[in-house]
């Protein structure tokens, strides 16, 4: 469980986040949705400590990170598994050395073991005999389910996730968002999601956070939305025709 | 006594007294236009002063603002950065492993350009000094003993490591600047590992390893292709050419050489990293980073190596 209790964020004199107050539940899928500069991206690296807020606590578990140095985060860290917008898969590095990369870095089981443990992540994410191909000749799906696989090599107990389906098409943003909510049952995790995609609110947002303009603006479930009296929210997730006609039908 | 500016003029039937009177008064007139003419420009001067030194404080703030500051804080940056990539290592043995590959990316790749290169610089020089050898009083062996000491002093240390500038530094400010903009390091700093020490550190010490290595090449390709085109060429024999090269031998001035050459592997990979490190932005921002690493590595390397050359040699 994450706790985030009034957090202020400028960058510039100019305020991105505001008084924002949530929590992100445990083995819950919590989505973050919000127009685009709403703050969900620094929110999400606020989250991470990359970003420090001027104001407030962020609490994983007991431990407040705001002020906290590098040093000191290093050993939540390796607790977070952390999905980029675009994969951030390193390029010079090929599928099988992506995924290995954290086993190297902090784990003290041998070769074979990294290996086994790299081959059943990689299976979880529905991916075979990839492992010697390099970022740049596998499709954006493929990249997005790399990702997800380095971001769980380590076991995390945080699993982030920054717009999991952009650029994705239905069917495989469709395939992502189940194999985010599997892992997140499966593992007993907290997954953060920022998200503006509505199919990933309707299909996985257990607890969904609603931002504008960096303030707590609604909160709920995905059911919750459509007896919104939130008019910014309604806006938000209603505007296209199918959605309207989607919320006329909901009985 | 008030003036009138335009008294009337004296008419005949006028007396002495009243032209006296009159001249007096047109006198007082000229001094009173004079003395505002002279306060007019008085006041012009004082402005143009006053606005001179107005406009020299302004543009003194902004040069300080701008360019002291500037300089002071990226100085400041920069050391932050340096002491950040000799943090301890997550882990020693990935450390090796990527030293060694860095050797190969980086140092292992410019060899047979640092070859070519010295191989016909090496042979320019020879040929330009013999041409320049007009008096049939000089020796012959002055052919190699020049090339040897232009190629040792300056051309491989500081010429080739410009042109290494130009070649590592690109490479190493673009794949961190696209490491940047794509959020790779962003990636290794949620995992728990420090992005400078991972990426900037093993290409530090390959270089500072390797280059010393790839200028010691460059002076015996340097040499050898002086030697070739000086007996091709027909403007010395290979005796005459190697007893120049050996004549007057100072071993101090290859230390001198290497010296140079590690610390001028130093700051390409130093500067051109800390370059690549702060690219914000997309792609254009990751060429004008590559742009900024080639000049300003160039820029402190020309300078290094005059503060070197008067602290070792003179």
């Amino acid at each position: 469980m994450i706790e985030i209790s009034n957090i202020f964020k400028s960058f510039s004199g100019n305020e991105i986040l505001k008084d924002l107050s949530f929590t992100f539940e445990k083995g819950k899928t919590n989505l973050v949705i919000g127009q685009s500069g709403s703050g969900k991206t620094v929110l999400l690296k606020c989250l991470l400590g990359l970003h420090a807020p001027e104001k407030g606590s962020i609490v994983y578990g007991g431990l407040d990170i705001v002020g906290k140095s590098n040093k000191n985060l290093k050993q939540l860290r390796r607790q977070i598994g952390m999905v980029f917008q675009g994969g951030a898969l390193f390029d010079s590095m090929n599928v099988e050395e992506n995924i290995l990369f954290p086993l190297q870095m902090f784990s003290n089981d041998n070769q074979s073991e990294m290996l086994d443990r790299v081959n059943f992540c990689l299976k979880r994410v529905n991916l075979e005999n990839v492992n010697h191909l390099f970022p740049s000749e596998i499709s954006g799906g493929m990249k997005k389910r790399v990702a997800i696989a380095r971001a769980i090599v380590m076991n995390p107990k945080y699993l982030f996730c920054d717009e999991p389906n952009s650029g994705l098409d239905p069917y495989t943003a469709i395939l992502i968002d189940n194999l985010l909510q599997e892992i997140t049952h499966e593992y007993d995790i907290t997954t953060v999601i920022n998200t503006h995609d509505m199919n990933s609110v309707m299909e996985i947002g257990q607890k969904i956070l609603f931002i504008k303009k960096g303030v707590n603006v609604w909160e709920g479930t995905s059911s919750e939305i459509f007896s919104t009296a939130n008019t910014d929210l309604e806006s938000f997730v209603f505007s296209s025709e199918l959605f309207k006609s989607i919320k006329r039908n909901h009985p | 006594m008030s003036f009138s500016l335009s008294p009337s003029k004296p008419g005949q039937s006028h007396d002495l007294k009243a032209v006296q009177e009159f001249r007096k008064i047109e006198h007082a007139n000229a001094i009173t236009k004079k003395s505002a003419f002279f306060e007019i420009l008085v006041f012009m001067y004082e402005l143009k002063k006053w606005l001179f030194i107005r406009v020299f404080c302004k543009f003194t703030f902004i040069l300080y603002k701008n360019c002291f500051m500037g300089l002071i804080a990226s100085l400041g940056k920069f050391i932050l950065f340096i002491l950040d990539v000799f943090r301890k290592p997550e882990r020693r043995s990935v450390m090796y492993r990527l030293v060694l590959k860095e050797i190969y990316e980086l140092g292992f790749k410019s060899l047979a350009f640092v070859v070519f290169v010295s191989l016909f610089v090496g042979a320019v020089v020879t040929l330009q000094t013999a041409a320049n050898m007009t008096s049939s009083f000089m020796p012959k062996i002055l052919i190699g003993y020049a090339t040897r000491d232009a190629i040792l002093l300056e051309f491989s240390p500081t010429i080739i490591s410009l042109l290494l500038a130009g070649k590592i530094g690109s490479n190493i400010a673009s794949s961190i600047g696209t490491m940047k903009v794509t959020e790779q390091i962003d990636a290794l700093e949620v995992m728990g590992v420090n992005p400078a020490t991972h990426l900037v550190r093993p290409k530090i010490f390959a270089l500072v390893f390797f280059n010393p290595l790839l200028i010691v090449l460059s002076m015996f390709a340097g040499i050898i292709g002086g030697l070739l085109a000086g007996t091709l060429s027909g403007e010395c024999t290979v005796a005459e050419f190697v007893s120049g090269i050996q004549y007057d031998f100072i071993p101090f001035k290859a230390v001198y050489a290497i010296i140079k050459t590690v610390l001028f592997a130093f700051v390409i990979a130093s500067v051109s990293s800390f370059h690549g490190f702060y690219t914000d932005g997309g792609a254009l921002e990751v060429g004008k980073s590559s742009t900024k690493a080639v000049v300003y590595s160039s820029v402190v390397i020309i300078v290094l190596n005059y503060i070197l050359t008067q602290l070792l040699l003179n």
